[in-house]
């Protein structure tokens, strides 16, 4: 009798020990972060972007661990700076899923950066999210795969609609173009969209080459344009090639109407700065300015507020109109799937993404297809009034990037390049 | 599409551009033409002088090419100190062909962390009256942004040739390229020599970069962008000649100019390159490398 009660004393301890280590597993297995990994930019030709990427990568990430986390779980960004480098991308992309074990993979900044990683992350079947990548999925078809640039459902072309849309309404209307892009392939992809939509209104192609990164000086190249006398001239390149060109152009002068198109760089607050008047004319993209029609992107104008209090201290772009609201919505986008399907199931995940239009920072994100925008929303605004030199307060005024198209959301009329000189 | 206003605006361009090439470069053709040192952080060196006066531009409003000049012998302290160390560490022992390379690209991404650190990543641009400023003669335009730079780089190289031909110093530097162990036999030490060289090499970066800060936007490492071009020009010009090193980034800067005004500029590089082979091939120390010097 004894050894019965002892032995049922022993049993009922070694029940309720094992049912209290089951219970801590499970809250532990609960408490244990969700990892998001990713590769970004931090030194090299792309860190300008990168970096303030990350600045508001960190921001939503606080933000959601504030309020509990996804799937009652923190969230834990994991990065390794890829140095603008894309050999760099796949050894980190094998790293974050096989050392690191991220539930979540999304893209660095770019293009160039997003291409080496997508055979990686289709290989484990995972949902991607994408970072001002130009058509990256035109290849693959990769059903889990989301971008969060506004090109439209066909970034190439779309890309530089709305800046055939502005040009095209110029009287007369134009009738001849030149075509000049970094040889790199964002800016190649960006130029090819761009001649397709200059076909297909019928312009007459006058000038159409590449240049090497890294050219110091573009007046040759203003020059052997201009002897074509193009009506519109389109640019498309990186940073150090559109603060060169536009330099150049102000150097040479044009008979152009119309200057500009896909120049990256001319958003960024150092080169804004930098060129200050000289860029009174251009006509470029753009994805967010401060103007009074923008009101469709309810989220930013706070977000920015508290990007500019930390930016100082990141040694990041002070303004950060360019890629701070599109860092942040790309990772609300997929934080606010997770939490939809409540388990980490990447099929579903990604249906889900498909299904939804998100709610965010920058409006309301709805993807096609093929994970690019189902409609796009890329600007073109013209910089006019820019009367200052070293005054970076001014580009943060109304008035100064005025929107030509989407026309739902102009502010100002297109006005002919060399008009606004 | 040919004109003759096309032809002489790619031409006076050709030579600006040339100048350009040569300020960039003519440091390297002591360090690495003259002392057979492959510092391979030479461009970085030029872009720790661009953000020096960067920051001295955004700052004070100073002018950017003061700042190099005014800044110029921190960088030569700087370059005797980084020799004796490569020279404690690797030429004294005769390890100096791939560790050497190997310090010297640790050097260049220290220098780019540091100015990631201090700067941030961002494209920086200075401000200055002359930067915005042209001359026209007929149809023929100078801009000054790259005049300037062209006028500095004439006077530095041939300072530097002056300097080399005509001075005791600049001649002990010749004979630390010729010949180091006849110099030990005279009783100079070629390391001291090769010190001070070093040094003046590290202070023409500090000028160029003031140079390159005024052509183009700059961040840590737009450096890497000119690595070939200047060991190229230096390689063209044959190692260790100053007017040689001109001629070649002349040469180099007309092609560009040419090519990119009457073929389109995705060519040049194809084209400046072929020149490079093609004068190496015919001559292959270089347009005035010594007759002998096998090194290039």
């Amino acid at each position: 009798m004894k050894n019965f009660k002892l032995s049922f004393l022993s049993s009922s301890i070694a029940f309720l020990a094992l049912t209290a280590l089951t219970l801590f597993s499970a809250e532990v297995e609960a408490k244990k972060p969700i990892k998001i990994g990713f590769s970004m930019a931090l030194t090299g030709g792309l860190a300008g972007g990168g970096k303030q990427a990350l600045v508001s990568m960190e921001m939503w990430a606080n933000d959601v661990n504030a309020k509990g986390g996804l799937l009652g779980r923190p969230v834990k960004l994991i990065y390794y700076d890829d140095q603008t480098n894309s050999k760099t991308v796949p050894g980190i992309y094998a790293k974050l899923l096989d050392v690191d074990k991220v539930d979540f993979v999304v893209s660095g900044y770019g293009t160039n950066l997003i291409a080496p990683a997508m055979p990686v992350v289709i290989q484990r079947d995972m949902v991607f999210m994408g970072l001002f990548g130009m058509n990256n999925n035109k290849k693959w078809k990769y059903d889990k795969y989301f971008q969060i640039m506004p090109s439209g459902p066909d970034p190439g072309v779309g890309f530089s609609k709305s800046w055939f849309d502005t040009v095209m309404s110029m009287r007369p209307k134009p009738k001849t173009i030149a075509f000049v892009a970094a040889d790199a392939e964002f800016a190649k992809n960006l130029k090819e969209g761009a001649v397709t939509n200059a076909k297909r209104l019928g312009l007459k192609i006058v000038y159409n080459k590449n240049f090497k990164p890294g050219t110091p000086d573009f007046t040759p190249i203003i020059r052997a344009v201009n002897a074509t006398k193009p009506d519109l001239f389109y640019v498309a390149c990186y940073p150090p090639g559109s603060a060169g060109m536009t330099r150049a152009i102000s150097e040479v002068g044009t008979k152009t109407k119309a200057f500009g198109g896909g120049m990256v760089g001319l958003q960024f607050s150092g080169i804004m700065k930098g060129l200050g008047p000289k860029l009174n004319g251009v006509l470029n993209y753009d994805f967010y300015v401060p103007e009074p029609n923008m009101k469709v992107y309810p989220g930013v104008r706070d977000l920015l507020k508290r990007y500019r209090k930390i930016a100082p201290s990141r040694k990041v772009d002070p303004l950060g109109y360019y890629i701070a609201p599109w860092s942040y919505a790309y990772l609300q986008v997929l934080g606010q799937a997770i939490n939809a399907v409540g388990k980490i199931d990447h099929a579903a995940i990604a249906k889900h993404i498909h299904a939804t239009e998100f709610t965010t920072v920058i409006g309301k994100v709805k993807f096609g297809k093929n994970g690019e925008w189902a409609k796009g929303r890329t600007l073109t605004v013209q910089w006019q009034n820019i009367k200052k030199k070293k005054d970076l307060q001014q580009f943060t005024q109304p008035g100064i990037r005025k929107i030509m198209a989407p026309f739902a959301f102009a502010t100002g009329k297109v006005k002919s390049f060399n008009e606004l000189r | 599409m040919f004109s003759f206003e096309l032809l002489f605006n790619a031409l006076v361009i050709g030579v600006l551009l040339g100048g350009f090439y040569a300020a960039l470069s003519i440091g390297l053709s002591i360090s690495f033409g003259l002392l057979d040192i492959v510092n391979i952080a030479h461009p970085a060196f030029i872009i720790l002088g661009a953000f020096v006066c960067f920051f001295f531009n955004s700052s004070y409003g100073l002018d950017p090419i003061l700042v190099g000049v005014i800044s110029a012998p921190v960088f030569f302290l700087l370059g005797t100190l980084i020799y004796r160390i490569y020279y404690g560490s690797f030429e004294k022992t005769g390890a100096e062909a791939l560790r050497g390379l190997a310090f010297f690209f640790g050097v260049m991404f220290i220098i780019e962390v540091i100015l990631i650190i201090c700067f941030g990543v961002d494209f920086q641009m200075v401000q200055a009256e002359y930067i915005d400023y042209k001359a026209s003669f007929g149809v023929i335009d100078i801009p000054f942004r790259m005049f300037i730079p062209f006028v500095i780089a004439m006077v530095m190289t041939f300072g530097l040739q002056y300097f080399s031909s005509k001075t005791f110093f600049g001649r002990a530097m010749q004979a630390v390229a010729q010949d180091s162990l006849a110099l030990r036999l005279m009783a100079i030490d070629p390391a001291k020599i090769k010190r001070i060289a070093f040094g003046l090499s590290l202070a023409t970066c500090s000028i160029a970069g003031a140079l390159l800060v005024i052509v183009i936007p700059i961040e840590p490492s737009v450096g890497r962008l000119y690595i070939g071009q200047v060991f190229a020009i230096v390689v063209l010009g044959g190692l260790g000649s100053q007017s040689g090193t001109l001629i070649a980034a002349m040469l180099l800067g007309m092609v560009e100019s040419l090519i990119t005004t009457f073929f389109g500029p995705s060519w040049s590089p194809a084209v400046a390159f072929s020149a490079l082979i093609i004068v190496l091939a015919f001559k292959p120390t270089g347009i005035l490398g010594r007759v002998g010097d096998t090194r290039g």
